[in-house]
């Protein structure tokens, strides 16, 4: 049974995703669930609401799984709601994400 | 059909209040981005955008008539005059009635808009300002070119997010060639600097915290910008009759939806977009010497747009200078693809391309000449002005060096 956080979560992603919730679960990414970059962006919105904390740009960034979802919530919690710049990654060097048809990833703009 | 020039340019915006100072601007690589001053950005992940800070609604409107015009309808206006004086047209009432006008803005009046809410909403006010509605509909700055000058034939307003005034433009431009109008007013406004509309950019992370670097592996984003440009067109033949100062020519107009991603940009729609608009003019891609792209910064649009320009251009794109104005004035989301129009007829008037600036590091997604940080001497015949929407709505423009 995962912890309450991780449920929340769970319940969060199935929620904004319309997804049932047996679907959802922690070994899950985000191409496997069919959440596009606009749909992420969806879900920061819901679960700074649901845990309200705040969840930098910076951070945002690296999620692609349920999982990194999970912890990065957990992280953010343990310091307060809100995550020191200093414990932010950055964006790897060369790091891109294709936005091409059919990509899952990508920042989502015009 | 008609050859069509343009016969005037009219430009506010964070990098001057005319149309000379913002191509002294772009050609130094000044940039228009600053610390947003207009809006509270205490609460916001971002501070800089490219405002007009000083702007004022004096010299150009009473106290009295700017009752009646948003910030996006005053730089509409402020834009259409300076274009219209340029172009030394004087007014008949047949010409009057031979004119059209068609401007783009995203978000209209929503300064007005978002103020009347709070009054509503926060303030608990049971009544808002009666001149709201006139305020804040998208069409008021065509309507209040149209009185400015007692225009009184087609007109109206495009509304295709960050396409809006490319879409506004390429409509003008047809209507002016095939006969319909003999002469048009045409562009775009924008002002985008209000709290709530702010958020909701916040909302999609894709406004950089920092500055607007397109192409650069290192870029993190876009930037707001506000301000209007503004053209008049005619007929080739009509403008040299009448002795008028030609600036260029608007020679192709090209337009496509990518049917995929409501934000999500996809290079084949765009492709589909910079084609047309050649097929359009009449050229070949190899006649392109210069493309003004859309480069709003973000991960997605840059990359998308390099492939998209690969697809058009093949081989040349080696030989292709490419390079994004919004690193200086910003995003001017429904004014952008006016902004970016007057940027491409000034580098071909002027014989300089505008540099993108603030590029630090080379992107292999984004590998192109992107004329880095410093403007560049070249005389080219034909450019492209790209503009590509969320919702997957693309205009392209070309544009002809008449010198």
């Amino acid at each position: 049974m995962p912890d309450e956080i991780t449920q929340r979560v769970l319940h969060v992603i199935a929620d904004a995703q319309r997804l049932a919730p047996e679907k959802v679960t922690v070994d899950k990414t985000f191409q496997e669930l069919g959440i596009d970059s606009m749909d992420g962006v969806s879900l920061l919105f819901a679960l700074e609401n649901e845990f309200d904390i705040n969840i930098p740009d910076e951070a945002a960034k690296s999620i692609r799984s349920v999982q990194d979802m999970v912890d990065g919530v957990k992280k953010i919690l343990e310091h307060g709601g809100t995550l020191p710049a200093d414990l932010i990654p950055p964006t790897p060097a060369g790091e891109t994400k294709e936005p091409v048809e059919g990509s899952s990833e990508g920042a989502p703009v015009a | 059909m008609r050859r069509v020039a343009i016969t005037g340019v009219g430009v506010i915006s964070a990098m001057g209040k005319t149309t000379d100072e913002f191509w002294a601007n772009l050609a130094a690589g000044r940039s228009g981005i600053r610390t947003i001053q207009t809006c509270d950005t205490s609460q916001l992940r971002f501070k800089n955008g490219a405002e007009y800070t000083e702007f004022s609604h004096q010299p150009y409107f009473t106290d009295k008539q700017v009752d009646y015009l948003d910030r996006f309808a005053q730089f509409a206006v402020i834009a259409a005059r300076e274009a219209v004086e340029q172009s030394g047209i004087v007014w008949t009432d047949d010409l009057r009635e031979r004119t059209g006008i068609v401007t783009g803005s995203c978000t209209g009046g929503q300064i007005t808009e978002d103020l009347g809410f709070r009054d509503i909403y926060e303030f608990k006010r049971n009544r808002i300002h009666p001149l709201s509605i006139p305020k804040v509909m998208g069409n008021a700055g065509a309507s209040q070119i149209s009185m400015e000058y007692g225009i009184v034939g087609p007109a109206y307003t495009v509304t295709t997010a960050c396409s809006s005034s490319a879409h506004a433009f390429g409509q003008a431009f047809w209507l002016v060639r095939n006969g319909v109008v003999d002469f048009a007013i045409t562009g775009g406004s924008e002002a985008p600097f209000s709290y709530a509309f702010l958020k909701s950019w916040e909302a999609m992370r894709v406004v950089s915290p920092d500055t607007c670097r397109p192409f650069s592996a290192d870029r993190t984003g876009m930037v707001l910008g506000e301000g209007a440009a503004m053209f008049t067109l005619e007929p080739l033949d009509h403008a040299r009759a009448r002795g008028a100062n030609i600036l260029g020519e608007i020679s192709g107009f090209g337009m496509s939806a990518d049917a995929s991603h409501i934000t999500v940009p996809n290079p084949k729609g765009a492709a589909r977009a910079m084609r047309a608009a050649m097929t359009d003019a009449g050229i070949t891609p190899e006649q392109v010497g210069y493309v003004n792209a859309h480069g709003t910064a973000t991960r997605a649009n840059d990359i998308s747009e390099t492939l998209a320009l690969r697809e058009t251009f093949g081989e040349h794109l080696a030989r292709l200078p490419v390079s994004s104005t919004k690193s200086m004035h910003g995003h001017g989301l429904g004014a952008a693809g006016a902004l970016e129009a007057a940027a491409t007829v000034l580098a071909l008037r002027h014989g300089v391309l505008p540099p993108t600036m603030n590029y630090r590091e080379l992107d292999p997604e984004c590998d192109m000449d992107v004329i880095p940080n410093v403007a560049r001497p070249a005389q080219v015949e034909y450019a492209l002005s790209n503009s590509f929407a969320f919702g997957g709505l693309n205009a392209v423009l070309a544009f002809r060096n008449s010198a």
